[in-house]
């Protein structure tokens, strides 16, 4: 059998890099996909919309249904992730931690409950003592990057970068604080309710701004139409537009990563994780 | 496109992603995974679309590892196969 399967693979290899060769070059001005379209973009996309970066100009507003539906894609991951695995039933056992003495309590029923506050702490399973050097870089660290991704959000139409990069990154960044501490200071901070709500805001944001331009009279995701909503030169107005889904994406992004991880991390307990 | 940086890449993807399938330790096909994705970024940067190479250091070489990880935490680390 595994023999059989390392035959179809080599095949299947061998196939697909034939169908490779029928393929036009690398940045052939004559294949198909550089004769028509691609030329309006390069030679008009900067005069038409403002925005330096073509890739964002394509991807934000000519392109911009598809970029909505790749948003309500990231929208279901994380809606698909927290119907699958949340659960709602508390676990029976807990942790306590004695922070004089360092000794561990561990309670089976559910009745009873310790105070958590500077004699106890509650603690994970699997606790190991908290590294000093780690915790206090991370804690440096983490808003460096939440300034890094609101950049790459915010400079999306100069350089690489826009709402799905610097979501993600900004959903690492609750990641990294998951990690260094524990899931419990997370979700302290970021409740789940507050992560569900931003995940649906953020595809609320792109399709209230095409929807907005269809009652200013234009098509869906045409943002030329917003020009007398916002008092801004009118020539400028396609970036700002593309500037406003690129931060729907971004906030719609950061919740989904947060969610996906944090019911993955703890089996949809949401108490404890890595 | 510098043919020396293409092809040092090129041979750690392929390195790399047959060492993905292969090795048995469910983590370290998570870190594999990773690699090949930040090979895969450099690649792509070469190739001039940074964009692209952009999306795949964040999402691949970063989040889908943390996940990867995750999931390898919260089942098991041995594959039957």
């Amino acid at each position: 059998m595994k023999l059989l399967g390392f035959i179809i693979v080599c095949l299947t290899g061998i196939f697909l890099l034939y169908g490779t060769s029928d393929l036009p070059d690398w940045g052939d001005p004559n294949s198909p996909a550089s004769l028509h379209l691609s030329n309006h973009y390069i030679e008009k996309a900067v005069a038409e919309t403002e925005v330096p970066n073509l890739v964002t100009a394509v991807l934000a507003d000519y392109r911009g249904f598809d970029t909505m539906f790749e948003t309500a894609v990231v929208f279901t991951a994380g809606l698909a992730c927290f119907l699958l695995l949340r659960d709602f039933k508390p676990k029976q056992d807990r942790y306590y931690r004695h922070v004089p003495t360092g000794v561990v309590l561990h309670f089976k029923d559910k009745a009873r409950q310790l105070r958590v506050g500077t004699e106890f702490e509650s603690v994970d399973k699997d606790w190991v003592p908290s590294d000093m050097v780690i915790k206090t870089v991370c804690r440096i660290l983490i808003p460096f990057i939440q300034i890094y991704a609101l950049y790459v959000v915010a400079h999306g139409d100069f350089s690489p970068g826009g709402g799905f990069q610097g979501g993600v990154i900004f959903g690492s960044s609750f990641i990294l604080l998951a990690i260094s501490y524990n899931l419990k200071t997370l979700m302290k901070r970021v409740s789940e309710k507050f992560l569900g709500i931003f995940s649906a805001v953020g595809v609320l944001i792109y399709v209230g701004i095409g929807v907005i331009a269809m009652i200013m009279g234009g098509n869906f995701l045409d943002y030329s139409t917003l020009a007398p909503l916002v008092p801004v030169d009118p020539g400028h107005i396609r970036a700002l537009g593309m500037l406003g889904v690129e931060i729907g994406v971004g906030i719609a992004v950061m919740a989904a990563m947060a969610i996906i991880y944090i019911n993955i991390v703890s089996q949809g307990r949401h108490d404890e994780g890595l | 496109m510098l043919w020396p940086i293409d092809l040092i890449v090129l041979t750690f993807v392929i390195v790399t992603a047959v060492a993905a399938i292969s090795v048995r330790d469910l983590l370290g096909t998570a870190i594999l995974f990773s690699v090949y994705s930040f090979m895969m970024c450099l690649l792509w940067a070469v190739m001039g679309a940074v964009d692209v190479a952009f999306t795949e250091a964040s999402v691949g070489a970063g989040v889908s590892t943390v996940f990867f990880v995750a999931a390898v935490f919260s089942t098991s680390r041995r594959t039957k196969d």
